[in-house]
Parts: structure tokens; C-alpha cells; sequence
């Protein structure tokens, strides 16, 4: 897998991780970006022409402020497509990612090839509140998004020495900067109100679920399989919110099958 | 030297083992620690300290927002304004102040500070603070990164309000209005002296110089610690070109007089610790949501920003560190006004929002407190600024004719003749 740069026509530049022959996979990260340990993505770019943008606000992406709403995020997943030149990709979102490719789907239906919202954001269930990721310390981040935390810390700090001060201050400048952009569609509550538009879904769906995800809990896959008319669940166990990084092989097995 | 009596409105009856128990005295505080029938009363003695410090001689009383918060019992500053613009009437009504923000559509504010303004005979000092991410973001649900965008929008159209003489149509990004008409104007032309309290944010500085405005820096910790700031701030006045008046900067603080250093101790140290030690308990992460605080000021301050490591200072403060940090200024008359006259010059500050009343002290204490530092301290203050005695840019300007409404009892007389038509 390289690393790209394209611009968009909206004068987004954004840092592309591609690689892989087959079939256009676009896979869009979490409100967390892209971590360091992604052999997912390797593992995806076996079958598949693999493109892995870092959105505007991370890493070293930027244009963050010509992004402000949903409408803008999601338009801007399209920019991205057209400016890597991709006809109908498969979308596969994680959390935050799932929120903007559901959005995509909603918006442009007969774009895309299939659809994999993996831990996916984007609706709100009164009987089961989100945790609020921007009220949280540290430690209890991983606490929500990993089945097992303590490995789970290891992968948010990708190996950064964070008794380092420099480091440190590093990793919270960049932090703050990814969940400011993420605060756009995720702050105060991670509802944009797509659910008044998945009735316009056609592509294939496949909701993928850590069984023990305490982030978003797996009983919102049954929501959105109710909400998309045409969307299978499946579970995996031995995975928090942060799947395909807890379970790469299951994931992308999951993920393959579901693609062909 | 204007002197302001300013009270946070704490809640008197946080339990002991408040920090123990409990994460944040903020956004999720458990309200079944407030009791209003206790709240009764806990109203009505702060407002009539508030009226107590204008018969003191502050030039002004003092009020402020805040939301689902132990230390501040005003969800809404302009109902205590209104309170006491109908029982004062020389005191400057110092609402420092909305946080613009959050008001659906922001003409409220323009209205509401127009009628506190004309209410009290122009005697309303407005401010308009972007709000701290407690009350802003976490309480009334706005977007961080977005907050600073949304409070200029908001700051442009009750400007524009307040100075239009037509309706107007207002199209922005996050408020449109087809009919702007503020009705009714207040009666300080332009407009009330305008104050943005603000904390460490570089950029809150240029917006006050871009307007003139004047820049409160409400700090609980003391001058000590505010001197770096203020010192920032003062270093930008003069790279815009602008005078150095010193009453283009306020400073919030602590304050406790007694007749002597160890009485003030006796008398005071349990309630500011109260005040330390339970009310300023806020869960780290409220404090700092991504996107609140630009990249700059973020890469500025970087781990300062930290708030853990504020949160660090305030675990196991003495009385003894609170005073010879000036966290608080406490002592005899003569210690008090040796240490407030350090303050003021070294912060070049002509703005002083004074907190006698500390977390849980008692209504008499708060007084005794106050008249002490009225009689012994503030004359000796006043003039410390000789070469700007007339500078009347940051202050009120009142009209001469204005009703006394403590003095008027309705009903008590017979009705005007005008009234019978």
C-alpha cells in the first residue's frame, strides 16, 4: 500500500492509502482516523483495489474548514471518488465512516457497488445512549471502542512513546484536530437524521457488528437493517467498536464474501 | 479605578464528600443536590448583597451565565439584572455576560440587554463571552469547532441590530432573519459598553481591538498566575497600534478583608476552600472539547491546555498556598490593599470584579467583607490611574433625569392625574 495525494474540486487535499488490483473499495475510517496497524487494509488490497482517504483534519489531510455539515462530508466522500477516478466502488465506512458512506448511498444510490457500514454512526436510540467520546478521558476511550482495552490502548497510540513530552504534545495537537472535524457530524449527539433517508438505499448492504461493542452497542445493527430495504447483519465475535483492527482476518473474510 | 461587586452565585450546600463522590461540579452534577426550596432564600440573600455593594459605593454590580453548574446559579444573568435594575440606581448592572451563541436567534440577547438598558437608565455594561465549553458545548449542544464562527454570526447581527435604524434582512450561515428590528434600542449610543470575558484564547484578543471592546480575563487563580496573559495581551495592544489604557482590561478577583491577616483567616479560609475544593471540581474532558479552542491557541498553549493539570493544582490547596498565591487576596485592610495595588499595575488593569462572596459564606461574613474593603481598601485604589481618570470608553454613561424606582411605591400614593384620560 502507497501513500497519495489528491486534490478535490472543492480544493480539498487529501492523503490517499491505495494498493491492491480488483474491484474499487473505498474505506472510509473512524472519527479516530486511519490508525498505524491497518493490515486490514492489506489484507483487503489482496482482492481488491484498495483506497483508504484520510479525511480533511487528519493526518496529513487538509481543507478541514471548508467542511462544516453532513451535507458537506458527504459530497465531499463523492469528490473524493471522482477526483481518484473510481466508478461505483464499494463503500465500506467504519463508524463515523459508515455515517458518511450511508450518507453517500442515500444521496447518489446508483453510484456505488455494494455497502459495508462496519460499527456505523449516524443513528440514535433513546434506550440506547452513545457513550459521549468528547467527555471522556484517555483511558476510558479505549475502554469503549475495544473488546480487550489494554491492546486497544496500544493501537490508538500506534507506538508513539507518550511519556515523551514532545510526542505527547504531538499526539494531542493531532487528536484535538481529528475530533474537532469529527465534532462536525458526531457532536452532540451522532444523529443527522439519515433515517428519514435509508429508505432511498439500493445498494446491498452488509451491517457488520462487533458482538462486543459497548460504543455503539450491536443492537443498533438491527436498526439499521430495519431502516435499509435491502441489508443483512452479521456479527463477530471477539470485536469491539474497533473491529477490523481487533479481528482483521474475520473482518475482511466477512468483508470478501459479502463482495465477491 | 472602577471596582465591580461580582457574585458567581454559588450553591451553599454542596455535601462534604462532594469530590469524593462526585466527577464534576458541571453539565452532569446531580440535581438532586439542589434544593429550591433552600434556593429561595440562597436568591434572594446574593441579590441583596448585590443591592447592599451599590449602597457600599461599587460602581458596579456584577452577574454571569452559566448552566447546570454548582457555582453559578444563573442560567440566566438578565433576570438577576432585571431583579436589580428595579432596586438600584447608580451602580453600573454588569452583565458580563450572555453567551451569544447559544441564544435562538441571537436578536434576543440585542433585545433583552436593550430592555435591561433602558430599564435601568442606561446603566447596562453588556458582555458577550463565547461561552465555556461546559456551559456552550456540553450543556446547550453547540458544535465546537464551529462555536467561534457561530458566535462572530451572532455578534454581527445584534451589533447590527442595536445600530440599524431600518429592518433588515439577515442572511447568515447559521441564523436568518427576514425582519431585524430591535425594539426596543437601548439607550447608550452606539451601544453599551461591550466586554468579552475571556480565558487563554489569542484570537479573543484581536477581536476586542478590532472593536475597541474590552477584554475581562475572569480567572479564579489569583494575579499571579494571570500576569503571563495579561502581559500577552498588552504586548498585542501595542503591536495594533492602540492607546494602553488601562481600562481595556478587567480581572476577576478573590478577595477577603478582616481587621487583621489572622482574622481573615478564621473568618474566610473554610468558605474559599469550599469554593476551591468543590466548585471548581470539573471532570477534565468538559473543559476541553476538541474543536472549542483553535489550532493556534492549541499549538500555543499545547499542554498548558492540559486542564488535568490545572485540575492538579486545585487537589490539597491550603490557605496558606491559596494566599501566598494569591489565589486569593485576604488579609488586614493594609495587607489587602498592598496586594490589590500590585495586582492592578501589574496586570494594568482599570477594571477590578471583586468576589467577596466565596462557595459557602455566610451572608454576614460576605458584608463584614465588603464594608471593610469599601471603607479602608477602595479609597486608597481609586486614583491609581491618574493619567486616564477621564477615560469613560469602557464604562456607562447614564442618562442624568433617571427614575429611583426604590424609591417609588406604587399604590401608596394616589393615581397621576395623566393616568385618568
Amino acid at each position: 500500500m502507497k501513500w497519495h495525494t489528491v486534490e478535490t474540486k472543492k480544493g480539498t487535499r487529501c492523503r490517499v492509502l491505495e494498493g491492491g488490483s480488483g474491484a474499487p473499495v473505498v474505506f472510509l475510517h473512524s472519527a479516530g482516523g486511519l490508525l498505524r496497524d491497518n493490515s486490514f487494509l492489506d489484507q483487503l488490497a489482496q482482492r481488491y483495489s484498495v483506497f483508504a482517504p484520510e479525511w480533511p483534519g487528519y493526518g496529513e489531510s487538509t481543507g478541514e474548514e471548508l467542511l462544516e455539515d453532513m451535507l458537506d462530508f458527504a459530497l465531499h466522500g463523492w469528490d473524493l471518488v471522482d477526483a481518484l477516478g473510481l466508478r461505483q466502488p464499494h463503500l465500506v465506512g467504519h463508524s463515523m465512516g459508515g455515517m458518511i458512506a450511508a450518507e453517500m448511498a442515500c444521496l447518489a444510490p446508483r453510484d456505488l457497488g455494494k455497502l459495508v457500514l462496519v460499527g456505523a454512526a449516524g443513528l440514535w436510540m433513546d434506550e440506547h445512549p452513545i457513550p459521549d467520546i468528547f467527555a471522556m478521558l484517555p483511558h476510558q476511550i479505549a475502554e469503549v471502542l475495544f473488546a480487550d482495552p489494554q491492546q486497544g490502548q496500544a493501537l490508538l497510540t500506534g507506538g508513539a512513546d507518550l511519556s515523551d513530552m514532545e510526542a505527547l504534545k504531538d499526539f494531542y495537537v493531532a487528536s484535538q484536530r481529528r475530533l474537532a472535524m469529527a465534532g462536525k457530524i458526531l457532536f452532540p449527539i451522532p444523529n443527522r437524521r439519515l433515517s428519514k433517508r435509508l429508505y432511498r438505499l439500493t445498494a446491498e448492504t452488509l451491517v457488520l457488528w462487533g458482538a462486543a461493542d459497548r460504543l455503539i452497542v450491536p443492537a443498533y445493527a438491527e436498526r439499521w437493517k430495519a431502516l435499509i430495504p435491502n441489508a443483512r447483519v452479521q456479527t463477530i465475535d471477539g470485536a469491539g467498536h474497533m473491529l477490523p483492527y481487533e479481528q482483521p482476518e474475520a473482518f475482511v473474510r466477512t468483508v470478501g464474501s459479502f463482495l465477491g | 479605578m472602577k471596582f465591580t461587586w461580582f457574585n458567581l452565585m454559588p450553591w451553599p450546600y454542596l455535601p462534604d464528600d462532594f469530590r469524593e463522590k462526585h466527577r464534576s461540579v458541571w453539565v452532569d452534577i446531580p440535581s438532586t443536590l439542589y434544593d429550591p426550596r433552600k434556593g429561595h432564600e440562597v436568591y434572594h440573600t446574593y441579590l441583596d448583597q448585590l443591592e447592599y455593594a451599590e449602597s457600599l459605593g461599587f460602581d458596579g454590580i456584577g452577574c454571569n451565565e452559566h448552566h447546570q453548574n454548582g457555582y453559578g446559579l444563573m442560567p440566566s444573568p438578565n433576570l438577576i439584572a432585571a431583579a436589580l435594575a428595579r432596586r438600584t440606581s447608580r451602580a453600573a448592572l454588569c452583565v458580563i455576560g450572555n453567551s451569544i451563541v447559544g441564544y435562538n436567534p441571537p436578536i434576543r440577547v440585542a433585545e433583552e440587554f436593550a430592555m435591561l438598558d433602558v430599564i435601568s437608565g442606561g446603566r447596562l455594561i453588556a458582555g458577550f463571552p463565547v461561552g465555556t465549553p461546559m456551559d456552550t458545548n456540553f450543556c446547550y449542544g453547540q458544535i465546537p469547532a464551529l462555536t467561534r464562527d457561530k458566535y462572530r454570526e451572532a455578534h454581527e447581527m445584534i451589533m447590527k441590530a442595536w445600530a440599524s435604524d431600518e429592518p433588515f434582512a439577515f442572511d447568515g450561515k447559521y441564523n436568518q432573519l427576514r425582519w431585524v428590528n430591535c425594539w426596543p434600542k437601548p439607550i447608550q449610543k452606539p451601544h453599551p459598553p461591550i466586554y468579552i470575558p475571556g480565558g487563554g484564547s489569542i484570537e479573543t484578543w484581536d477581536f476586542c481591538l478590532d472593536y475597541d471592546y474590552n477584554y475581562s480575563y475572569l480567572s479564579f487563580f489569583g494575579y499571579l498566575r494571570g500576569k503571563s496573559l495579561l502581559d500577552g495581551y498588552w504586548e498585542r495592544v501595542a503591536k495594533r497600534g492602540k492607546d494602553d489604557s488601562p481600562y481595556r482590561a478587567a480581572f476577576a478577583q478573590i478577595i477577603c478583608v478582616a481587621d487583621t491577616d489572622a482574622e481573615a483567616e478564621a473568618l474566610y479560609a473554610e468558605h474559599c476552600l469550599y469554593f476551591f475544593n468543590r466548585c471548581l471540581h470539573v471532570f477534565p474532558p468538559f473543559a476541553d472539547p476538541p474543536g472549542y479552542r483553535t489550532m493556534a491557541t492549541v499549538k500555543y498553549g499545547a499542554l498548558s491546555q492540559l486542564t488535568q493539570a490545572r485540575q492538579k493544582i486545585l487537589e490539597n490547596l491550603t490557605w496558606k498556598q491559596l494566599v501566598d498565591e494569591r489565589f486569593v487576596i485576604a488579609g488586614s485592610p493594609e495587607t489587602v490593599r498592598q496586594q490589590l495595588e500590585e495586582c492592578i499595575k501589574g496586570l494594568r488593569i482599570g477594571h477590578l470584579f471583586c468576589l467577596f462572596h466565596n462557595g459557602n459564606m455566610p451572608d454576614w461574613k460576605t458584608r463584614h467583607s465588603s464594608k471593610l474593603f469599601a471603607e479602608k481598601v477602595m479609597p486608597h485604589l481609586r486614583d491609581l490611574w491618574p493619567e486616564w481618570k477621564h477615560d469613560e470608553r469602557w464604562w456607562m454613561h447614564p442618562m442624568d433625569e433617571r427614575v429611583r424606582p426604590e424609591e417609588r411605591r406604587p399604590g401608596a400614593e394616589k393615581p397621576r392625574a395623566e393616568w385618568k384620560r
